[in-house]
């Protein structure tokens, strides 16, 4: 993707739009890249805990906006991976404390004054101000959706928006597919979510316990070895451009699987 | 026989419905609106021709979202062919 401020949103909330946020922005780190993430879900910011930083919040997106400090007091560098930092939400203010116009000011001096390659914004779910401020910088867009009904719904909602706004490099992240279900015909495959929504995908991020564990210990997936891991880390150099093929997802594998696919049912 | 073959998996009705009800969300019609405008349309068409069945529906081809009537009419002495208008 050639945009340098990438939205992450959904629409729908829980579909993994924090995790993906914190999992490609590492991934990206890890690549070489100046990356910062900004958590923008003002009054219910969670990308500190996912990432482990919570106990180096002093200032945040808030007190950056007012002035109360300067851009370089409110970000924080991950110890962990060389070129990542956060920008952390406020916890105890409402969403109306930030102006999209002046967010849009912060974004650009991240990338003119500080030097960062990318930025990627966590957007907080719903369509309303919270997401139009998220959205109001970037240049890209993350759609993550999950391959059922209202998240798919709700990706088509936000993509239209999105395309209202000018964003013209929207791309999609499957979240949480289910190989298994998909081979048996219970749970939409990412061509069929491609033909439905109409937007190509980047990633695609089976369901996998390992993002439970990784969240509980507060360090990116990217960082270790679970499969969800490694699709984030894929996703991440498709950002970047490369060809990264998507590896053969578990099949569903057995005597009656075999047997339906067999007589033509899955 | 093999009876669970012939059963549709349930990803297939998900996605008739996700298309349906995207049209609708897309259009920005209510699909409760749309069973009026049926009502209403067969009433209009009813004036001018025995009209019985009728379907309207809102659906996607390729980026356009259409409307799409069909109204069958009632075979009269002339014996008249059913026929579809779309708009």
């Amino acid at each position: 993707m050639n945009a340098k401020v990438i939205v992450v949103t959904s629409g729908k909330g829980g579909v993994g739009k924090t995790t993906t946020t914190a999992n490609i922005g590492a991934a990206l780190a890890k690549l070489g890249e100046k990356v910062v993430v900004i958590d923008v879900d003002v009054g219910l910011r969670n990308l500190d805990v996912v990432m482990g930083l919570e106990s180096r919040v002093v200032f945040d997106l808030v007190d950056v906006l007012e002035g109360k400090c300067r851009l370089s007091q409110a970000v924080i560098r991950d110890k962990r991976v060389e070129s990542l930092y956060l920008l952390p939400a406020s916890q105890t203010r409402d969403k109306d404390a930030l102006d999209p116009e002046v967010f849009k000011g912060v974004v650009r001096q991240l990338i003119e004054e500080e030097g960062f390659t990318r930025v990627l914004i966590d957007s907080p779910a719903g369509i309303e101000s919270g997401f139009k401020t998220a959205a109001a910088p970037a240049e890209g867009a993350l759609v993550v959706v999950n391959p059922e009904v209202s998240s798919v719904r709700d990706a088509d909602r936000i993509i239209g928006l999105l395309e209202a706004q000018q964003i013209r490099e929207i791309r999609l992240v499957i979240n949480r597919l289910r190989p298994k279900m998909v081979a048996s015909g219970n749970m939409l495959s990412e061509a069929d979510v491609l033909e439905i929504l109409g937007v190509k995908p980047i990633g695609i991020v089976p369901e996998d316990d390992g993002i439970l564990v990784s969240t509980n210990v507060g360090e990116p997936a990217v960082l270790g070895k679970s499969v969800a891991g490694q699709a984030f880390m894929d996703t991440a150099r498709r950002i970047k451009g490369e060809d990264v093929p998507y590896p053969k997802l578990e099949q569903d594998r057995g005597f009656m699987a075999a047997l339906r696919r067999l007589f033509g049912g899955a | 026989m093999f009876s669970w073959m012939n059963k549709r998996r349930s990803k297939e009705t998900l996605k008739d419905r996700l298309e349906l009800v995207l049209a609708y969300d897309r259009a920005q019609i209510p699909p409760g609106k749309v069973d009026a405008l049926r009502n209403d349309l067969l009433e209009v068409v009813k004036r001018y021709f025995p009209a019985g069945n009728s379907s309207v529906e809102v659906e996607q081809r390729g980026d356009q979202v259409v409307l799409s009537a069909s109204i069958s009419l009632e075979e009269g002495p002339g014996g008249t062919e059913g026929t579809r208008r779309e708009g």
